[in-house]
């Protein structure tokens, strides 16, 4: 197994506040975020998180980042343990993560800057990835002289210009809209194709878990479990069109709506 | 109604009127004061001409900015230093700051005298007067502009494994230029009002020792030369300083708009 998610279990302590005033002994509450996740990802596949917001699905992609750790159970890649963040796990941010006093080649070389690369190394890679993202002629822009959505091919090239194992996305296109997001979705299930990285991506929209992933791990909040995975009967065709259309997609949202909100109540 | 409008557009050339018509009248009424109390533009350029010719403005001149350069540059690499220091280590925090703060509640002129006593009415003396004076801002701006890092660039660096060094440089460090720069304006403003304080409490040398020497002489067309250029002094190096102030932190400003 390349990634193995094993018993994962988190819990945050929340600290009441408001009460203490009452000179009242405040007792700090465990709330159980996430309770014995297990999840076998193969090399190369691209898995969807999927669940209404609170389900843990972020924290999970945090635990498996290495950015937190885990009370109990563990997570393994590409036969390592995860302790801290790695270098061939990249990951692309919901609100695009870039450093704003850089230009989108150097935010794009930040990375390699941190291995040590050296620089005629890292300009030809960084080149290499902001081609493959569409923005090559916007090497030398900022990021706030660009839209939403060429920012984030900014960070999704910053993320692939390490090559990594795995790569992780938090809720990468929510921030867009809807238009950008859909073109987004399109060339990145291209790149994908093209470089046959392992994909985690965490979203909302059962849409677009839909239209990219082989597999949607479908979660459900109170505490955060993994309710049922269901392989994408679409994984075969989402490469030749909008599978939107297809005869059998709002079928297959139906039910997985149904998953959802079924939990909620 | 409509002139008035179409004035608004044109701010600068309002600016350049109101400036010529304050020295006109000044220079037609100031005529009219006795020349113990008040003077005239034109008075005032014959006197400048005159300490100039003499070689007194230069040696006044140099006398004042060659330690206003070592104070100042004294207060920017320190204060950053310093701020620094106090923002990445939580023990120097605690074990300075209640010293820090009871410096910056004091109104520093007080602490003047003391100053002389310890460094004398030398060149050291008004650099050491000065640093008192314009060091703080350029600490707290350093120290709050590191602990204004948004938590959210810092798990950037984490999340890509920078190291500690490198968070530090290549994050922390770029996103407080701002704050920094904004303290380094300051520290520029109060430098000029230490480096003149300092001279007039001093050894009465460089341009605060001509203010006092004019007026103790009661020339008072000369008494303005050292106003001026201190003046003009002061502006040239804020408008450098806000150059490149607002150069280095662009991205902040169009940052913040998009907010």
């Amino acid at each position: 197994m390349f990634l193995a998610v094993k018993n994962l279990e988190k819990s945050f302590r929340l600290r009441p506040t408001g009460n203490r005033a009452k000179g009242k002994r405040t007792q700090s509450l465990l709330l159980t975020v996430l309770q014995d996740i297990s999840l076998a990802i193969e090399k190369g596949e691209f898995v969807a998180l999927l669940g209404s917001s609170g389900c843990g699905k972020t924290t999970l992609l945090r635990l498996i980042a290495g950015l937190a750790k885990a009370d109990k159970g563990e997570v393994v890649i590409d036969g390592r343990r995860v302790e801290e963040p790695r270098r061939d796990l990249c990951m692309v941010f919901q609100n695009f993560g870039l450093l704003p006093w850089r230009t989108v080649e150097d935010n794009v070389m930040f990375p390699l800057e941190l291995d040590g690369v050296g620089r005629p190394q890292r300009i030809e890679r960084a080149r290499h990835f902001l081609y493959l993202v569409g923005l090559t002629g916007f090497e030398r822009h900022y990021p706030h002289e660009l839209s939403g959505g060429m920012q984030q091919r900014v960070g999704i090239a910053r993320a692939l210009v390490r090559s990594p194992a795995v790569l992780l996305m938090d809720e990468p296109f929510a921030a867009l809209d809807a238009q950008t997001r859909e073109v987004l979705q399109e060339d990145f299930l291209k790149i994908w194709n093209e470089l046959g990285t392992t994909v985690v991506f965490v979203t909302h929209s059962i849409d677009e878990a839909l239209v990219l992933s082989d597999r949607i791990v479908v979660m459900e909040a109170g505490p955060g479990q993994v309710k049922e995975i269901i392989d994408s009967p679409f994984a075969s065709l989402r490469l030749e069109g909008d599978i939107r259309g297809h005869p059998e997609f709002a079928k297959y949202r139906q039910r997985i709506r149904a998953l959802i909100s079924r939990n909620r109540s | 109604m409509q002139i008035l409008e179409r004035l608004k557009s044109f701010p600068n050339l309002i600016r350049a009127v109101s400036v010529t018509v304050f020295f006109v009248c000044w220079e037609i009424f100031g005529r009219d004061a006795d020349p113990l109390f008040m003077t005239y533009p034109s008075a005032i350029g014959r006197a400048f001409l005159e300490i100039l010719a003499s070689g007194e403005l230069t040696k006044a001149f140099l006398a004042s900015m060659i330690p206003f350069a070592i104070g100042l540059a004294i207060s920017i690499v320190g204060g950053i230093l310093i701020g620094i220091l106090i923002a990445q280590f939580w023990l120097l925090e605690y074990i300075l700051d209640p010293f820090l703060n009871a410096l910056y509640a004091i109104p520093r002129v007080a602490l003047i005298p003391l100053v002389i006593l310890w460094a004398g009415l030398e060149e050291t003396g008004k650099v050491s007067i000065l640093v008192s004076i314009a060091i703080f801002p350029v600490i707290i701006n350093t120290y709050s502009g590191i602990r204004d890092v948004r938590g959210s660039l810092l798990e950037i660096g984490r999340a890509y494994c920078a190291s500690p060094l490198q968070l530090f440089w290549k994050i922390t460090l770029p996103a407080s230029i701002p704050y920094i720069m904004a303290g380094i304006r300051l520290a520029l403003g109060l430098a000029i009002i230490g480096i003149v304080v300092a001279e007039l409490f001093t050894a009465m040398t460089g341009l605060g020792g001509l203010i006092v020497f004019y007026a103790n002489a009661f020339a008072t067309a000369k008494l303005f030369v050292p106003i001026i250029v201190i003046a003009v002094v002061g502006v040239i190096l804020t408008e450098i300083v806000m150059f490149i102030e607002r150069k280095l932190s662009r991205w902040r400003v169009s940052e913040r708009e998009r907010l």
